[in-house]
């Protein structure tokens, strides 16, 4: 579980050079051989961790390292 | 209290006439009571209507801890023209099967709303939910503790989740349900937790379950798995009571439709000559169903519910696919399995759901619908390849439709490209 914590947290700060949000199954492909399940459980306690974070749409829901992109406060004032 | 904010909103008045109630009405209604949000709401709304273009912006990172989902975020994009909808989410409610509550329930619940959000409710939303419109970010964790803690309530599904499932009155006060709708609501909310508040589809997931065909949940428009009650023995014929009905001792359709004079009941061309698969007739003064080829639309039963009731050999027909993106238009869910034995612990619906589920996180794209992946990769694929199962006539696919107006270039001003620094004029974002 550590492990895979680690991969997708390594994953994810690589990819978020480019864009600092990324779907599920973007997420899967951090260890292309573990379960989707796994990678769920793991991203789970990523969040209960406050290392990453989800953004929404309303319809859609997506990753983000915590603090990447946007932050909650420019979301609120509307300035980027 | 600092004096209230008022907008001109002459184009939003204009909502206000006519013959039927208007949202506006109810919001003004309300920000006449002292709430600001309400106004500054009419007043951005009044905005569009000028530009003709939203000033919402969608989606945050909003949420209450550990959820991914239940609460769906909304900022003005002109918070300084109207400060109090600054911040304006919404959450998602899970209701209780088949939308039981009492007053005091609701009178508190309305409390508790007033106290934390703008008011604004919306019973029920398309998905089922309760949907409270217009809270500030500091007020999400509060609420959520509320309702766990005051209300033993949970939040419902938003984005790319298992949404809350939904379901018709069923057993509790129908007599043509075939299911208990409300105990397969329940068990799938419970075993499905995990799904509702954590996100991991493609997108959105919508179980909706009908107690009979009659599907006054709109389970085939709107799910992508419909579990629809239904039967495989016959209908049960109470031919005393067709014989009521004839003699006019009966009112048919249960009295409905009564308020104009249709003339005498006519069971050949009410019921008879309506019947989709032409399986009723007369033999005598006693009504025959040639059952096998009956394709249970309700027809008749409606019509004539002391004399003619659904089988007892009852269980549910499981369909998929509805959907109403707009790139490949709205369709309806498809046939899959004709019948399935629904009793608790529905595992055999829970393992084709398994299946279903593992195929479409698997192949679905991101923002596909279960759908539109059987669109994509084909039913036959779905059904055999994926499913085990063997093709049916049923599962033959009827032609489909486009409802979706799609606007030419030269029908919009401006075309397809506009100028995107007047464009920031506007939406400061
Ligand atoms: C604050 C600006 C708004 C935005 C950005 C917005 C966007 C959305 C989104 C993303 C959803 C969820 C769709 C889904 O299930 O995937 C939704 C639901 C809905 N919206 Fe809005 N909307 C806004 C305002 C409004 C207004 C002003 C109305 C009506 C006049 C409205 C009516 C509805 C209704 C009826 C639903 C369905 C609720 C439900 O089924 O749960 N919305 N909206
Ligand atoms: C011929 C025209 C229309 C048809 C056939 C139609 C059909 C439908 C259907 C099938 C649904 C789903 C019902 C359900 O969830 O069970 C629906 C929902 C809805 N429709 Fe329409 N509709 C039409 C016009 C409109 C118009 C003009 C408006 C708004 C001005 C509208 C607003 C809505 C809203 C807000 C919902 C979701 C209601 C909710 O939150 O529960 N519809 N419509
Ligand atoms: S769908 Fe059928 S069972 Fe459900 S409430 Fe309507 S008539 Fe009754
Ligand atoms: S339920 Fe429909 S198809 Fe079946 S006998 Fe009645 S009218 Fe005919």
């Amino acid at each position: 579980m550590e492990e895979l914590k680690k991969k997708i947290l390594d994953f994810m700060t690589k990819k978020g050079k480019f864009k600092s949000k990324m779907y599920f199954k973007d997420l899967c492909k951090a260890d292309p051989d573990a379960k989707s399940r796994e990678i769920k459980k793991a991203a789970t306690e990523l969040v209960k961790e406050e290392k990453i974070e989800y953004w929404s749409s309303g319809s859609t829901t997506l990753y983000g390292l915590k603090g990447a992109g946007k932050s909650e406060a420019e979301q609120f004032g509307g300035e980027e | 209290m600092a004096d209230l904010k008022k907008h001109d909103t002459p184009m939003i008045d204009e909502l206000k006439k006519g013959p039927w109630p208007s949202f506006a009405d109810d919001i003004n209604t309300r920000a006449e009571s002292g709430v600001q949000c309400c106004y500054d709401l009419l007043g951005q709304m009044e905005l569009s209507y000028v530009h003709k273009e939203t000033h919402w912006k969608h989606g945050g990172i909003v949420g209450v801890f550990g959820y991914g989902g239940g609460v769906i975020g909304r900022y003005s994009d002109a918070p300084h023209e109207f400060p109090s909808i600054a911040h304006f989410h919404t959450l998602r409610i899970n209701q209780p099967a088949s939308k039981f509550y009492n007053t005091k329930f609701l009178r508190k619940l309305c409390d508790m709303w007033d106290h934390r959000g703008s008011g604004i409710f919306n019973f029920h939303g398309s998905t089922g939910d309760m949907v409270m419109i217009g809270t500030t970010t500091d007020q999400l964790e509060p609420i959520f503790f509320d309702l766990t803690h005051q209300f033993d309530m949970d939040l419902g599904g938003s984005g790319s989740n298992l949404r809350t499932p939904s379901c018709c009155v069923g057993k509790a006060r129908c007599e043509y349900s075939c299911l208990d709708t409300q105990a397969i609501t329940y068990d799938l909310t419970m075993t499905y937790q995990d799904e509702l508040h954590r996100p991991a589809f493609p997108y959105k997931f919508k179980f909706k379950t009908s107690g009979c065909p009659n599907d006054c949940v709109a389970a085939i428009a709107r799910a992508c798995t419909s579990i629809i009650g239904t039967w495989r023995d016959n209908i049960r014929i109470d031919q005393k009571a067709v014989q009521a009905y004839i003699g006019g001792e009966i009112k048919p359709n249960a009295g409905a439709f009564s308020d104009r004079d249709w003339g005498p009941f006519d069971i050949q061309k009410e019921v008879i000559d309506l019947c989709p698969s032409k399986c009723m007739y007369m033999d005598g003064n006693e009504l025959k169903i040639d059952d096998r080829e009956c394709v249970r639309c309700m027809h008749c039963i409606n019509v004539m519910p002391s004399a003619l009731r659904p089988g007892v050999d009852t269980g549910a027909t499981i369909l998929n696919g509805a959907k109403a993106p707009i790139l490949e238009g709205a369709q309806m869910s498809t046939l899959i399995i004709p019948f399935m034995k629904m009793e608790y612990p529905y595992q055999e619906f829970k393992d084709y759901v398994e299946l279903m589920w593992d195929w479409w996180m698997e192949e679905g794209k991101n923002r596909e619908r279960l759908g539109e992946l059987i669109q994509r990769q084909g039913l036959r694929h779905y059904i055999v390849d994926i499913l085990g199962r063997k093709p049916i006539p049923q599962h033959v696919k009827e032609p489909r439709s486009n409802p979706y107006h799609f606007w030419k270039e030269e029908e919009v001003p401006g075309g397809w490209k506009r100028d995107l620094a007047e464009f920031r004029k506007k939406h400061l974002a």
